[in-house]
């Protein structure tokens, strides 16, 4: 309710600048830079994974197994079977980042559009769509995730629907309580009382200001996300070997913590980089695009 | 009050239900026909049959559903396709490693939490704010399972301080409270604590910020109260939303310790659920997260219960 506010009252007053304003927070704002610059290296990265990797990501060698980070022309050291580690860790965040980034992606578009429609609608449809999110609402994330991926079996695709499913119900609440707000005001009672549609009105007067804090929201599930979608590949629920994923690479890392114990935790950090980054970057949209939740 | 504590646990029920058939589901969203699971590939079409008769999956859904159910109140989850045993016995032995690393957990996570939200919201802008929170931040956004690998690595391969696996020194499954069991939980406990510290500190210092920026508490101050004086009325404001956000965190303790108790090879229901899920146990997956749904629905009709209990500006109908 107060975020809808918040967000409407620098817009009316001077509609032109509230993106401007919030550039400039951004542009301020050294942490959520930062944490952007480097996210956005890592896209780069992984992108352009085939034309940087010094190596092959699957071309291994019972000869360099588990060498150390610096080892000549293995920068960060080989894998247990002798694979390049930062050619894996390059290839791997693709399918960590999809894995990842898809289900909120997703569960922004649906439960916004489920959450929107429930706090416009109101009555029958609110109370349908609600008593259903409550249901999996009374599942802990990990525990739903796992349950669902775990009875569908190992597989990306599999991952990915058990992650979206995860990630869709808290999104409708958000943006059901966000809605129910701005619907309330007077601004949008003024449009329906002279003559205004629903399509109308939820066009101009309700989208425009819900979907900035469900955005905001959204991000911030990003963050948790990418650990779920790894900690399911740790699992062994994500992808299958040889297929570089952090979470997978992680898993099959572990015998060698008493060998090469640096080299192990790498695709570990590359989790926990990509996780926090997006964690601070969604405390800084949300900063700067003045949301309060 | 009464009619809301009524009213409240009711609403439990139909969530109660609806849990159950979500668990139920489970069991045929899995691919193939569950029939598959039990009888080989090769068996004749007539034994197939026979055994589709004997495990009720030749009725219509909703009568499995009502005759699972009723299996399922009267205490009998079924039996584990890999082992053939009963479920319910493993089940509860799990359940209690589980609960003695997710109360352990909970508790270092709420105490550290709380001092860290307070200090954070006593010098709010201050770089002991901006330490605290940053340490929550991390909290929440690391990887658990590998923060317990680095944990291994320094407390059990370099330091060999602390036991790497297991939840006592013979291997079994069971708890004692001893040095030599309590050591293994060291680890683990630690690993898991860091969630629940991140989201309570964070919880904390924005719920303690606000009470500080409130009337009253100038007016405590003004009046010439000392610190622990105010502080004993920041508490007692803080307490209810604070509980809430704790219990909800243990909830998530009980169903998020898989990815721990994988890694080190914690004997709990997370372990219980790794190797059903390989063996594609879904009996013993279906029965493992019933239950501990089921926990986290009655925990949290708890939490509701003893907030509105100890806050009296809750004033429900």
């Amino acid at each position: 309710m107060s975020a809808s506010i918040a967000l409407a009252v620098p817009r009316a007053a001077a509609p032109r600048t509230y993106w401007a304003g919030v550039r400039r927070r951004l542009g301020r704002d050294k942490v959520t830079l930062v944490c952007g610059t480097i996210l956005l290296l890592m896209l780069l990265a992984i992108i352009l994974a085939p034309s940087i990797a010094p190596h092959p990501p699957f071309q291994g060698s019972m000869l360099r197994r588990l060498k150390p980070i610096g080892f000549p022309g293995y920068p960060l050291g080989t894998d247990e079977l002798g694979r390049d580690m930062l050619t894996r860790l390059i290839y791997g965040g693709r399918l960590s980042w999809i894995i990842g980034i898809t289900p909120v992606a997703i569960g922004f578009f649906v439960g916004g559009l489920l959450g929107v429609t429930a706090g416009f609608v109101g009555g029958g449809v609110n109370m349908l769509i609600m008593r259903v999110t409550d249901v999996f609402y009374a599942f802990p994330s990990v525990l739903l995730a796992v349950a669902i991926s775990g009875a569908l079996g190992s597989g990306v695709s599999n991952a990915i629907l058990a992650l979206t499913l995860v990630f869709i119900p808290p999104i409708i609440r958000v943006s059901e309580s966000v809605t129910t707000g701005v619907r309330n005001l007077d601004y949008v009672e003024a449009a329906r009382s002279s003559g205004a549609s629903a399509l109308t009105i939820v066009r101009v007067h309700v989208l425009p200001n819900v979907l900035g804090p469900i955005f905001v929201y959204a991000t911030g599930l990003i963050s948790v996300s990418m650990i779920l979608a790894s900690g399911l590949s740790f699992l062994g629920l994500g992808t299958k070997p040889p297929e570089p994923e952090w979470g997978l690479m992680l898993n099959t890392l572990r015998s060698a913590i008493y060998t090469q114990p640096v080299v192990s935790v790498l695709p570990g950090v590359c989790i926990f980089v990509t996780s926090i980054c997006f964690n601070l970057l969604s405390d800084g949209l949300r900063t700067a695009m003045d949301v309060r939740n | 009050m009464l009619l809301y504590l009524l009213r409240r646990v009711l609403y439990a029920v139909p969530i109660a239900l609806s849990v159950s058939l979500v668990c139920f589901m489970l069991v045929h969203i899995a691919p193939g026909d569950p029939i598959n699971a039990i009888v080989p590939p090769d068996a004749p079409a007539d034994v197939v049959e026979q055994v589709r008769k004997a495990y009720g999956l030749d009725k219509p859904l909703p009568v499995q559903f009502a005759i699972w159910l009723g299996h399922v109140v009267t205490g009998d989850l079924g039996r584990s396709l890999a082992t053939g045993r009963q479920i319910w016995p493993d089940l509860a032995s799990a359940l209690v490693n589980t609960l003695i690393l997710a109360v352990v957990a909970a508790t270092m996570g709420f105490v550290g939490g709380c001092l860290l939200g307070c200090l954070a919201a006593s010098f709010i802008g201050t770089w002991v704010d901006r330490a605290a929170v940053g340490v929550a931040v991390a909290g929440v956004s690391v990887p658990h399972y590998w923060l317990g690998m680095v944990l291994v690595i320094i407390f059990s391969v370099t330091l060999n301080w602390l036991p790497a696996m297991g939840s006592g020194p013979d291997g079994s499954g069971a708890f004692g409270l001893d040095w030599a069991h309590l050591r293994h939980l060291v680890l683990p406990a630690l690993t898991l604590c860091v969630i629940p510290m991140g989201i309570v500190t964070r919880a904390v210092r924005g719920i303690v910020a606000e009470i500080l920026n409130q009337d009253f508490i100038t007016t405590l101050r003004g009046k010439g109260l000392r610190r622990p004086g105010v502080l004993l009325h920041v508490i007692k404001n803080a307490a209810p939303n604070t509980l809430a956000v704790m219990g909800l965190q243990l909830g998530y303790l009980m169903g998020g310790s898989i990815l721990v108790e994988t890694v080190f090879s914690w004997p709990g229901t997370g372990f219980l659920l790794n190797n059903a899920i390989f063996q594609r146990d879904i009996p013993v997956l279906q029965a493992t997260i019933l239950v501990l749904a089921m926990f986290f629905v009655v925990l949290n009709l708890g939490v509701d219960l003893l907030q509105t209990a100890i806050d009296p500006r809750i004033r429900r109908a």
